[in-house]
């Protein structure tokens, strides 16, 4: 009977063009919060670890479906952009990974400091990019978070970093976001990020050793979705224990693809760091359903069968669902409704990044210097002298 | 008579007989004291003419006369200092206020002066802090500054300089020095994707204020792998700007004008100039004393032909004008200062009044400094004013062999300026 008159309700809001979720059910009805049983993670160089049992809110859980679901829809519509030619160059995307986005990002400050490669839509947007920001410059627009100047992977926004296209050089760059922290006196901490394929670089090493040595307030985080490229971790590490390859930097093992299980970790992690003992590694292991790229149909080098599996089985989003319908936490019209308004903002965003103009003509040679007096800049042949400010 | 024993000896030999040098009880009272065994003092005294003679003014065979009149009115002009010196019952000579301070003083007192002007400015590198630096030019600032400002890293050039850019990105304003640039090519990913590029990718939310210092080029007997010149490297790529000082005033006010910048900048020194007196005024001196990056610096006004150099050459480009200037061919000499962005404007200038251009620099001739004067010459309004193509003098295009008589001849010698200036002038 109430089902049937917010039904009602609801119908007669989407006819008047309102948004909001107009249902007669009332907050009294769900549960406010539930406690949920989580994955142990394995330690190393630790006494103890993240929390097993923990409590999410229904604001909570509302607030990372909401994010989870933004994501994998933004991804899903790059896709169709790529595919369309809308987009351009490289396009690495995101879905499958969303729970480390969002769980990371439910345990720190937005004051706090976040760096990451390639794989970065996801990133942007916990940072406080909008997706129509993000999309139209993924498109190429001046619209974009970088004017249509940086592209999918050279995205900033305060406090994040990028977006970093050298596989790995975002590493120090991290310790060095953290090492400004630490030199400020500010308790803010550094996440940096990096993959299982990346876990293999020299400079990573460097950083590990000069982040521990210092006691620098960074979470090195390795998301290791089981591929670098068409290379599987089997084939590309002597180990693939990534949370121990700190040697003297203790580690945690994380089920990446449980939002609470990588908040929990991201909250230990944050707290070992702020308390002044120096850097911490956590691997989470995820899974991305797309290939590498947009150029890489991801099926060369694993099967059809295993993507699906891991789709049915362990999708974050899913997941997520699951435990709070099954706790009574919202109903499924609400994240229906959720998820069409989410739809919605894709859809106009994507409306936006396809239909803004391309950056003017004039800013082919600007923002080569901050805080610069005017320059002139060589074109293509001598006689073309363009303007440069910054 | 020594060939560049300039004004302030001159004088001295005139007024007073060779003294002794007696180090001075405060450094403030700095003042000249020269002995004929002294090489290279008062070299930009000599050149310098824009402090003491108009513009543009040229060499007379009455240069001599000229010269001891400005040392007199310089001698005069110290006037209260001199006094006071000679009160204090010592024999000084005197120039207006002016010190004799190594490369090495002046680049150590850029970076304690910008570290105390600035909280953010922090030294990072191999061996900076408690030994004082590799060649000793951080010496004293750990002792000041302690171990928060000035770091010693482990031997990580990739993992450092990152973690230099990153701090820049975050706030601060660092120093990475690399123990020689040939290192650098270890972290060349880090200063060129990582720094350089941020700026425009990220359309100018993302600024990266930073320097990379140390020594460039050849240094005396160190071998292939250790004396590469990296001046063409990094000034091919936008987003960079590429500073190469010769003398001391250059040091310290370029290297100023660089830790002030918002941008990466990297500071290309000399091993074999840190050690190298030169002359100090007394505005070169104080706190605030910066040299804009991206203006060149004539040092010897001339006629007949146009030397441009950078760095260490810049001395050798002197060295051979004063040897021609017996000949009567008047050189002037261009000191770059700033290789990028260049000022192809002041070569322009002098190519206009000169008709001929020599440029001379110690790295090798492909795709170097040189073949990039050339080209913006060709390319600008000068090209009609020039009577002979372009000369490069360059570095031999070989690595760096040991031998000390292989090494001498791997590089540019005043003899091989004075050949293709003559070559260049057909006489």
């Amino acid at each position: 009977m109430l089902t049937n008159i917010s039904n009602v309700l609801r119908a007669c809001a989407q006819r008047n063009g309102a948004a909001a979720v107009v249902s007669a059910r009332t907050y009294a009805d769900f549960t406010n919060e539930a406690t949920f049983e989580i994955k142990k993670c394995d330690t190393f160089k630790l006494d103890e670890g993240p929390a097993t049992q923990v409590v999410l809110t229904r604001d909570e859980g509302l607030q990372y479906y909401r994010t989870m679901q933004t994501m994998r829809r933004m991804e899903l519509k790059a896709d169709q952009l790529y595919k369309q030619k809308i987009i351009r160059g490289f396009c690495h995307l995101y879905d499958g990974q969303e729970a480390c986005a969002v769980g990371i990002e439910a345990a720190i400050n937005l004051s706090d400091h976040l760096i990451t490669a390639y794989r970065a839509h996801g990133y942007t947007y916990t940072r406080g990019g909008t997706v129509k920001k993000i999309m139209a410059e993924l498109t190429g627009r001046r619209g974009g978070i970088a004017k249509g100047k940086g592209g999918s992977m050279h995205m900033y926004c305060e406090h994040f970093y990028g977006g970093n296209g050298i596989v790995g050089a975002q590493v120090p760059l991290g310790a060095g976001v953290a090492l400004a922290c630490k030199y400020q006196g500010n308790s803010e901490l550094c996440v940096c990020l990096y993959g299982d394929g990346a876990a293999n670089q020299g400079q990573i090493f460097e950083t590990y050793n000069m982040a521990a040595l210092w006691k620098l307030p960074v979470i090195f985080i390795c998301e290791n979705n089981g591929y670098g490229m068409g290379t599987s971790v089997e084939r590309a590490a002597a180990s693939t224990d990534y949370f121990k390859r700190g040697e003297f930097i203790p580690g945690v093992r994380v089920d990446g693809m449980d939002v609470l299980c990588v908040r929990e970790a991201s909250r230990f992690a944050a707290d070992y760091c702020r308390s002044g003992k120096g850097p911490i590694l956590m691997e989470l292991q995820t899974y991305r359903y797309h290939g590498h790229s947009m150029s890489d149909p991801g099926v060369s080098y694993r099967t059809r069968e295993e993507i699906q599996e891991v789709r049915s089985k362990s999708d974050p989003i899913s997941m997520l669902k699951d435990r709070m319908l099954s706790n009574n936490m919202a109903s499924v019209e609400e994240l229906k409704e959720i998820d069409v308004e989410v739809r919605k903002e894709i859809e106009d965003a994507a409306q936006f990044a396809t239909t803004d103009p391309e950056p003017p003509l004039e800013d082919l040679c600007n923002h080569i210097f901050h805080n610069n007096p005017p320059l002139e800049v060589r074109g293509t042949n001598p006689w073309s002298k363009l303007k440069s400010v910054s | 008579m020594l060939p560049y024993s300039g004004s302030v000896s001159l004088v001295s030999s005139f007024l007073f007989p060779p003294l002794q040098f007696v180090p001075p009880p405060n450094r403030s009272d700095w003042l000249c004291v020269v002995t004929p065994s002294v090489r290279r003092v008062t070299r930009s005294s000599d050149w310098s003419k824009s402090r003491r003679f108009p513009t543009g003014l040229a060499h007379s065979p009455a240069e001599d006369s000229l010269k001891m009149a400005a040392s007199l009115r310089c001698f005069l002009r110290s006037g209260k200092k001199a006094v006071s010196a000679l009160g204090q019952r010592e024999f000084h000579r005197s120039a207006p206020a002016a010190a004799q301070v190594t490369v090495r003083d002046a680049l150590n007192q850029a970076m304690d002066e910008e570290l105390e002007r600035d909280e953010r400015v922090f030294l990072l590198g191999e061996e900076v802090a408690q030994y004082d630096g590799a060649y000793k030019v951080s010496r004293g600032l750990w002792k000041k500054y302690g171990d928060k400002r000035i770091i010693d890293t482990p031997i990580s050039e990739m993992g450092f300089a990152g973690i230099a850019v990153g701090a820049a990105m975050a706030g601060l304003r660092p120093i990475c020095e690399f123990m020689t640039f040939n290192f650098s090519m270890q972290a060349i990913d880090q200063v060129i994707n990582s720094a350089a590029k941020t700026c425009y990718m990220s359309a100018g939310l993302q600024a990266v204020p930073i320097v990379f210092r140390g020594p460039n080029g050849a240094s005396a007997g160190v071998a292939a792998q250790h004396s590469q010149c990296f001046a063409a490297w990094y000034a091919h790529c936008p987003g960079l700007k590429v500073v190469s000082p010769w003398n001391s005033e250059d040091a310290k006010g370029l290297l100023k004008s660089s830790i002030r910048d918002d941008n990466p900048v990297v500071f290309l020194e000399n091993e074999l100039l840190y050690g190298v007196p030169f002359e100090m005024s007394e505005e070169a001196q104080s706190k605030d004393f910066t040299i804009p990056i991206g203006k060149a610096k004539v040092e010897r006004a001339g006629s007949h032909i146009t030397l441009v150099s950078h760095s260490r050459y810049v001395g050798h480009c002197l060295d051979a004008a004063a040897v021609l200037a017996k000949e009567g061919i008047e050189c002037e000499v261009i000191n770059l200062r700033t290789i990028r962005p260049m000022d192809v404007e002041s070569i322009e200038a002098s190519v206009m009044k000169t008709n001929h251009l020599v440029t001379v620099e110690g790295g090798w001739p492909q795709f170097g400094v040189g073949a990039e004067i050339c080209a913006r010459i060709m390319e600008g309004s000068a090209f009609n004013y020039l009577d002979s193509p372009v000369t490069r003098v360059t570095g031999v295009d070989i690595p760096m062999p040991y031998a000390k008589i292989l090494e001498d001849h791997s590089l540019p010698q005043i003899k091989d300026i004075i050949f293709s200036v003559k070559k260049t002038l057909n006489v």
